[in-house]
């Protein structure tokens, strides 16, 4: 009886010894698991930014001899920056036209779409198709559709007795022409988010709201579809809003920025990687990345809400 | 009036998806016609003289599209290859392992989601630039290598793996190892597809990294390649650079419409270009 107990108290220690022997190799057993994420995630993202945050202080050229610590200089000189000014100014012109179009077609698209039983995945498959593609090459295609003397959609714009407009060498109408192709690429994608939302709306809110005497289906659509998307809805207007201000390819392809038609991430480039101004491509680099960190608070509580289900 | 009512949605969705597909259908038109035939506008598909071969033969002789294309499947492959190797272990310690610092390290991979490379991409040039490495494969694939999105996703998916299963097969001498890549992988293929159609899907079409740290034009991918096609021939000869676009694009497409579902999912669950 004593000896039970004697040995009660002895064995369990043992065994919390073992234990938390077998805890610590376990811990370290998942360090070494994690290890090669963390040093990559170190050195691609943790010291980069800190690294870039450095460089937009000073006036460091890449291949210059000689650094100067300038403060916020290069802030002060973006925003007296024409070029930037100018290239700001078309990203949101772009953003304007890119948001609501690419939003408000995809949910009619979607709402078309879901309705149809049988020819589903038909219109599925031929709206996504331009998300898969690649947008250089579509890009060089849309310029070949778009030419003024040789490309179809003038000849249909003639044949309709119209003169016709010249979507890539008229100033004017060399964002919205960009905005358009950024609206093709992007539909399919926010459709099938849009899809994937209704698809999580109950049935029985239908039934219900139709027994309460919403009749039409724009009764209906007012009060359950668009309430139940809200979520959905948000998250397709926040991914459209990133992708639309890191519109890059088009510009590349289309004008390479010329005739004043820089995009904020095109500026970007010309500055750090053509011209070499290092210290003042990071300071824009850092105005684009608080752009794009304010627009992905929304996207990151999409994905945060997640996590905790 | 039911049947207007029937058809307008078909009729509708049909005029859209005739915008929508028309650029494939013009691209793939030109391919195969004659130069000569540059300034006929009709959407007739059968081109008076076919001229497949030739305007295809210019693409890949004019350029090294062939080789382009084999940089595109280089640097995809070995992307994905060491996306894959080094978040699912880190998933497989974040959803079932406990370190210190692992709150820490799942924060610091959901704010890392949210910076794109293009904010990266000034102090890892100068990196690569100062180490020599630009114009190489590896500068090409480098900032890629780590996949926050991969870790994130396989982490949410490895969660859901029953944690009895894993203590029996400890109990039964398997490795962590084993444990996270034959037992709680398997349990989680379809988000493994998702995410490999993701990565290749999104290398093979980036412009702007490669633009960045490749000058050399035989290490360029398909969308660099292609920029400079279209700046040698300026358009002189869109048939064969209707043809190169077409080479381009054709895996992406082909892989698209045979996995269709995959693609979707995998391209959609992330919102995260």
């Amino acid at each position: 009886m004593t000896l039970a107990m004697d040995l009660g108290p002895v064995s369990a220690s043992a065994a919390a010894k073992g234990r938390s022997k077998i805890e610590r190799r376990m811990m370290w057993r998942a360090l070494l698991f994690v290890a090669p994420a963390v040093l990559l995630l170190a050195a691609i993202y943790i010291i980069p930014v800190l690294v870039l945050a450095g460089f937009s202080l000073t006036d460091y050229q890449l291949g210059a001899l000689s650094t100067r610590f300038i403060a916020f200089e290069n802030f002060v000189q973006a925003f007296n920056d024409p070029v930037f000014l100018r290239s700001l100014t078309n990203t949101v012109i772009y953003a304007v036209i890119v948001i609501p179009l690419g939003v408000f077609l995809a949910l009619g698209l979607a709402l078309l779409v879901y309705n149809r039983k049988r020819s589903r995945a038909f219109w599925e498959a031929a709206y996504f198709l331009p998300v898969t593609a690649t947008l250089v090459a579509m890009a060089t295609v849309w310029q070949f559709l778009l030419h003024p003397s040789i490309g179809p959609v003038n000849a249909a714009i003639k044949w309709l007795g119209f003169e016709p407009v010249a979507f890539l060498s008229n100033p004017t109408l060399l964002i919205p022409t960009m905005a358009m192709i950024g609206v093709w690429q992007i539909l399919g994608f926010n459709t099938v988010l849009f899809l994937a939302g209704l698809t999580a709306i109950p049935k029985d809110l239908y039934e219900a709201a139709r027994l309460d005497g919403a009749r039409h289906p724009f009764d209906r659509f007012f009060t359950v579809t668009w309430p139940m998307l809200g979520p959905t809805t948000l998250f397709v207007v926040v991914t459209t809003s990133i992708s639309a201000f890191k519109v890059f390819e088009t510009v590349a392809v289309l004008t390479k920025g010329r005739f004043g038609s820089e995009t904020l991430l095109f500026d970007l480039y010309l500055e750090g990687f053509e011209y070499s101004n290092t210290g003042y491509a990071a300071a824009l680099t850092l105005i684009f990345l608080v752009i794009i960190l304010v627009l992905s608070i929304g996207q990151t509580l999409h994905l945060d809400r997640k996590v905790h289900y | 009036m039911a049947r207007i009512r029937r058809f307008l949605p078909h009729l509708v969705l049909g005029a859209g998806a005739f915008i929508v597909v028309l650029p494939f259908y013009w691209m793939f038109l030109t391919s195969i016609r004659s130069p000569a035939e540059i300034f006929d506008v009709s959407l007739w598909p059968i081109p008076k003289q076919f001229d497949m071969a030739q305007n295809y033969g210019r693409a890949a002789s004019q350029v090294p599209m062939l080789r382009f294309m084999l940089n595109g499947l280089i640097v995809c492959l070995g992307i994905l290859i060491v996306q894959v190797a080094t978040a699912v272990p880190a998933a497989y310690a974040l959803a079932k392992l406990n370190f210190p610092g692992r709150k820490l390290l799942l924060t610091l991979v959901i704010a890392a989601l949210c910076v794109p490379i293009q904010a990266l991409a000034l102090p890892l040039f100068v990196g690569l630039a100062k180490l020599d490495l630009l114009n190489t494969y590896f500068a090409m694939m480098a900032p890629f290598f780590l996949s926050v999105f991969a870790i994130f996703l396989f982490h949410q998916s490895f969660r859901s793996y029953p944690d009895e299963i894993i203590e029996a097969a400890r109990m039964d001498g398997f490795s962590e190892m084993e444990i996270c890549w034959s037992l709680v992988l398997r349990g989680s293929l379809p988000s493994l597809a998702a995410f490999s159609v993701f990565s290749v899907v999104a290398h093979w079409n980036d412009l702007y990294w490669p633009m960045i740290v490749v000058t050399d034009i035989n290490l360029a991918p398909p969308p660099l390649g292609m920029l400079f096609f279209s700046d040698v021939e300026s358009g002189a000869n869109y048939g064969a650079l209707m043809a190169g676009a077409a080479l381009i694009t054709a895996p992406m497409i082909v892989c698209f419409l045979l996995a269709r579902r995959h693609f979707i999912a995998g391209i959609t669950m992330t919102g995260v270009k």
